[in-house]
């Protein structure tokens, strides 16, 4: 499998999974924290992947998902955004319920 | 910054744009060492009309290019059709 069927596998197999610098345990950006931080609080389970750990990903993601920058967060196979949209949504309470529904339904 | 600030004025016609320059406030971490900046953006377009949080971001993405790889480290986001708080989404 190439890495582009991986990353798509990955994001098709998993209801909501962050591309992030670093792990939600141990982020290595502020923006990756801030990000998981939010899913975190949601307190439903959540795959992540350390695009440091994996830079192949870190190269070929940004071209799949037409998005530049990391974290990346993907909810039911669809790009949410990254840390400025996921933290607005939890704060409007919309990510909670968007990671409820797609645990729920997967 | 001008460069940005450029791209952004050709592509979208901003009623509004801010550009802020936080990059002291992120000196000495890794991502710091590249010498590229951390920026917050607030950028109120009609090109924004009916588009989703995604979308609207791809849109100032797609507007600055290659910068992205080259100038920009970090950029933190506030798209808005207009400056009207009802239309924040």
């Amino acid at each position: 499998m190439d890495i582009t069927d991986r990353i798509k596998q990955t994001i098709k197999d998993n209801p909501i999974v962050i591309f992030m610098k670093g792990t939600p345990q141990f982020p290595q950006c502020g923006f990756s924290m801030r990000a998981s931080q939010a899913l975190t609080a949601c307190g439903v389970q959540y795959a992540h992947v350390d695009v440091l750990a994996e830079p192949e990903v870190r190269q070929a993601l940004p071209q799949i998902s037409q998005w530049p920058t990391f974290p990346q967060v993907f909810i039911n196979g669809e790009l949410v955004g990254g840390c400025d949209i996921v933290v607005d949504l939890f704060n409007k309470g919309e990510l909670q319920k968007l990671t409820r529904a797609a645990v729920r339904q997967h | 910054m001008t460069r940005i600030r450029n791209r952004l004025q050709q592509a979208l016609s901003p009623a509004a744009l801010e550009l802020i320059d936080e990059s002291h406030l992120h000196a000495g971490h890794a991502g710091a060492s590249s010498g590229r900046g951390h920026f917050r953006l607030r950028i109120v377009s009609r090109r924004f009309a009916g588009l989703n949080p995604v979308q609207r971001h791809r849109l100032v993405y797609d507007a600055l290019g290659d910068l992205m790889q080259t100038d920009i480290h970090a950029l933190s986001i506030d798209a808005l059709e207009s400056d009207k708080n009802s239309t924040n989404v």
